[in-house]
């Protein structure tokens, strides 16, 4: 059980020191992921989703970030420890990471060929010419008519889908173990968008890379994960597969975030766009019991004071919420509208 | 690009005709004329007038300058009688330039690299150091730096020359006096092109690539941290040309500088007249020369 | 904590905590002040101008010399308790020099500033605001101006006008008004776009509301920096144009013309180049550094 998993993220803290005071972005945060898998984390703005996954590289700049605990292990290497000249070795090679924007995420006064061909120089033993032809290929496999051309171009002659199959290109050109996707498509258009999704559905077959999907899009995660992880104010409120998630969830957040996803089907038959009411808490001072408390129908005193012990449903479906203790009154939930019940 | 290269010199003449233009009616509007004075009489003043052209009507005289100017010729001194002014030009134009050049190389490498420092350590010391010079370098004028460091170095201890322009030790002083200004102020925005850059989005991939920290600070941020460097250029060129009228009368350096403010002071009309317009036109020239540089340097442009 | 089930009473959401927003919101200009008053370099220069400014008036008449009365018997003497900052070639009292002096330099700085500013937020708003062809023609003109050699206009107007403090503000500000102009109009173009702006329209506000009540109270800060930074380059200018004989002839004093006549003396007597220098010097390194200050404050974008 333990050698199948490529990371393993245990009570990971880590917090900002700002003028203001401490900013405590992610708050105890534990989870694993398997060779070959993909797991998806959704949450909304703020939720600490980034931060997480920036700690696993280290890209948090330290001061003002600080892991606080926790431990990050990668093959069983704790990478907490590590200097940033240990963490180069790894970042490129063993793991790779593509952002959000790709309008901006490349050096606008390099040409594409050669922001590919230094990251393999970089880390293989490699001539130019090999590491030439093997960026062509790269940039073919990910879908580009004419990379021998497209090879020579700078960036701003590119559309913002094509940057982004370059920086996917990149991430992947060394064969990383881990890929970390930190909203890929957020900024793209819808219909771009799908094709990215394609594109990394296709070398997730092919490459068999671990995947981290960080997304608000509930939608790209069930057509790609596996596992989920729902995580609100710094902390995980509910994890399991995307069966247990969509079909069973537990957590009042979850049940907020699917019944806000507009439906096809009512279309005629309108009912209000629904919306969690009220905002994410102040991380600032972080309230003392559930974070979600204030904008949950269901709350209880208790949820107020304390922090609900993580437990588990089923095998591998964990949640974080007074609700599933003995004493709670039992939630008699309709089924939840909105995505896509028709799996 | 061409197209918008051949805009910009249709620009830059049209801007130079009417710089000339300008400069002429205005010259001509100055107070006195340059004959009289205790040694000439008033017949000798008229037929040097006479001479010159000068008791034309206006307009008359605009085309008979205009007519000149394109064949090249910028009339004669009124002072140095005898003397062109394209001959003056050509004698210690050379000169001036000569320092200018020196006072911009010495200007931009030592600005570039105390920029690049400064941003690499942010609030330590070496920031706060060259800062400190950046901003005494901007404010402290380069006539008084000129002075003072003929004062020290020359006079005082006696290590350089203090002044004429014989030699490399000569151009030391003016050179560093001239450029101090543009250092400071080269230094301050690569400063802040660095620090803008570091937040951007493409040197957190690099980052996430592995780079070495050498590669990301070469390849990736100063390589894009110089391009707004270079849109300054053009305002440098005029400063560092302004400048060596103060810079080449506190050495003594016989440059086009000197020349022109000994003109001015003379009411030699001829003569400031004709510089006024090669320094213009220079100046005008040389901000067009920078607009295609920064083409060629940022390659979003030069398709 | 003991669990009972107590604990277990449904409270449901609780909209006065999830809705407040637990830090004080400050106003723009309150920040802005807030860090000023931080910048201990800034405020330390604020005083420095403040105490130039206040011997500038009451220097003079600390010593019963004035500034051109000539003494012929006490040429050139270093600084002493007779003379504070010594005398010059024609034994004039520096000191009384220096500070009416300063009363030229600091005036002709701050006015030419003024003008300058003035003409650009005029000329400025006006392109900004009504745009099309008005905005064209004004910013046509603008771009020429800018490609003549700013000096090469300011000396040459200085030749024709002939020296003094009134013509040296006309040549600094006949063609220094464009860089306000510039970045006036493009504050204003972009808020023209902002949503406020549509909604002051709808309620049925004029151009001229417009522009004093929202737009130019919105571009204050550009506006305050560049204003700020102005002063410099004319003090700066003043002193260039003395220093070479066209600025402020004699009897009338500047520190330009003192440097000017410093430098000559220089061999003889350097405290003659020195000490305008200095407060030359120290003038604009004082308005710089508050220039940079300001810059540091007023832009949202570069809070910490």
């Amino acid at each position: 059980m333990e050698n199948k998993r490529i990371l393993e993220v245990n009570d990971l803290s880590v917090s900002f020191d700002t003028y203001a005071g401490e900013v405590q972005a992610v708050r105890g945060v534990s989870f694993y992921l398997n060779k070959a898998e993909t797991i998806g984390i959704v949450g909304e703005s703020g939720c600490g989703k980034t931060v997480t996954v920036q700690s696993i590289m280290k890209l948090i700049p330290m001061p003002p970030g600080r892991i606080k605990q926790g431990k990050i292990l990668f093959e069983n290497k704790d990478l907490t420890g590590y200097s940033d000249k240990k963490m180069q070795l790894l970042r490129g090679s063993e793991m790779g990471m593509i952002f959000q924007d790709p309008m901006t995420s490349l050096n606008p006064t390099m040409k594409i060929g050669h922001q590919i061909i230094d990251v393999l120089k970089r880390h293989k033993d490699i001539t130019t010419d090999d590491a030439r032809k093997k960026a062509i290929e790269m940039l073919g496999m990910v879908g580009l008519s004419n990379p021998k051309g497209r090879i020579n171009q700078y960036p701003h002659e590119f559309s913002g889908g094509m940057r982004q199959r370059v920086m996917i290109a990149i991430a992947l050109i060394c064969g990383p173990k881990l890929l970390i996707a930190d909203e890929p498509t957020t900024a793209l258009d819808v219909t771009i968008q799908a094709q990215i999704i394609d594109l990394m559905k296709g070398l997730k077959e092919k490459i068999k890379t671990s995947i981290i999907l960080i997304t608000h899009d509930l939608g790209v995660i069930a057509g790609m994960a596996e596992r989920v992880i729902v995580m609100y104010a710094g902390k995980i409120m509910e994890s399991g597969t995307v069966d247990d998630i969509f079909l069973n969830p537990l957590h009042p957040y979850t049940w907020g975030l699917l019944k806000s996803v507009p439906r096809l089907d009512s279309i005629g038959n309108e009912k209000k766009l629904s919306a969690i009411p009220g905002y994410p808490p102040d991380l600032f001072s972080p309230p003392v019991g559930c974070a979600f408390a204030a904008r949950c129908n269901y709350s209880m005193e208790i949820c107020y004071e304390a922090i609900p012990k993580m437990t588990s449903e089923t095998d591998g479906h964990h949640v974080s919420c007074w609700l599933t203790h003995p004493l709670a009154p039992k939630v008699n939930r309709k089924s939840v509208e909105g995505g896509n019940k028709n799996e | 690009m061409s197209k918008y290269m051949l805009k910009r010199f249709i620009i830059s003449i049209f801007t130079i005709w009417i710089l000339i233009t300008i400069v002429f009616f205005l010259v001509r509007m100055l107070p006195g004329d340059p004959f009289t004075s205790n040694k000439v009489t008033p017949e000798i003043a008229k037929n040097m007038m006479k001479y010159y052209g000068l008791d034309k009507p206006l307009h008359e005289q605009y085309f008979v300058f205009m007519k000149n100017l394109f064949r090249g010729d910028l009339g004669y001194s009124l002072r140095y009688s005898g003397r062109t002014v394209n001959q003056i030009i050509a004698d210690a134009f050379p000169r001036s330039a000569d320092l200018g050049i020196r006072a911009l190389i010495f200007a931009v490498i030592a600005g570039l690299m105390l920029g690049i420092v400064a941003a690499l350590n942010q609030n330590k010391n070496w920031d706060k150091l060259s800062m400190l010079i950046a901003i005494l370098g901007i404010s402290v004028p380069s006539f008084i730096v000129g002075a003072l460091l003929q004062y020290f170095f020359a006079v005082k201890l006696g290590w350089l020359p203090a002044a004429q322009w014989k030699g490399f030790a000569y151009t030391i002083m003016p050179s560093f006096a001239l450029g101090l200004g543009t250092l400071a102020l080269v230094a301050r925005l690569m400063r802040a092109s660095m620090l803008e850059i570091v937040n951007q989005d493409y040197i957190k991939t690099a980052k996430a690539k592995g780079l070495t920290q050498t590669q990301i600070t070469w390849k990736y941020q100063i390589r894009n941290a110089i391009l707004p460097v270079v849109t300054i250029l053009g305002p440098t060129v005029a400063y560092l040309t302004t400048g060596t009228f103060v810079v080449e009368q506190i050495f003594a350096i016989p440059g086009l500088g000197r020349h022109y403010v000994i003109a001015i002071q003379n009411l030699d009309y001829s003569l400031t007249l004709g510089l006024t317009i090669f320094f213009g036109s220079f100046l005008v020239l040389m901000n067009f020369v920078v607009d295609i540089l920064y083409g060629v340097v940022d390659p979003r442009i030069r398709l | 904590m003991e669990i009972t089930s107590s604990k277990f009473k449904r409270i449901g959401i609780n909209a006065e905590i999830n809705q407040t927003i637990v830090r004080p919101s400050i106003t723009y200009w309150q920040d802005a002040w807030r860090r000023l008053r931080s910048n201990k370099a800034a405020i330390l220069s604020m005083v420095l101008i403040a105490i130039f400014t206040f011997f500038a008036f009451i220097g003079p008449t600390m010593t019963e010399y004035d500034y051109k009365t000539n003494d012929y018997t006490s040429i050139n003497q270093s600084p002493s308790s007779e003379h504070w900052f010594g005398t010059d070639e024609l034994g004039r009292d520096l000191w009384e020099r220096v500070w009416e002096g300063a009363k030229v330099s600091l005036f002709i700085g701050l006015m030419a500033a003024l003008v300058q500013t003035t003409l650009g937020i005029i000329i400025g708003g006006i392109a900004g605001l009504f745009g099309g062809k008005v905005d064209m023609v004004i910013m046509r003109i603008v771009d020429i101006l800018i490609a003549i050699p700013y000096m090469i206009v300011v000396i040459m107007i200085m030749v024709i006008m002939g020296s003094g403090i009134i013509p040296i503000i006309i040549a600094l500000t006949i063609t220094g008004w464009v860089d306000m102009a510039r970045l006036v109009r493009g504050q204003i173009l972009q808020l023209k776009n902002q949503e406020f702006i549509l909604a002051a329209r709808t309620l049925g506000a004029s151009s001229g509301r417009l522009l004093f009540k929202h737009l130019l109270p919105n571009s204050l800060g550009v506006i305050i920096i560049n204003l700020t930074m102005s002063i410099p380059r004319a003090i700066f200018s003043e002193a260039f144009l003395s220093f070479i004989g066209i600025g402020i002839k004699p009897p009338m004093t500047s520190w330009g013309q003192l440097a000017n006549i410093g430098a000559r003396a220089m061999r003889v007597a350097p405290y003659q180049l020195l000490i305008p220098g200095i407060f030359i010097s120290l003038t604009m390194l004082a308005l710089n550094i508050l220039g940079d200050g300001l810059r540091d404050c007023l832009d949202p974008r570069l809070r910490k």
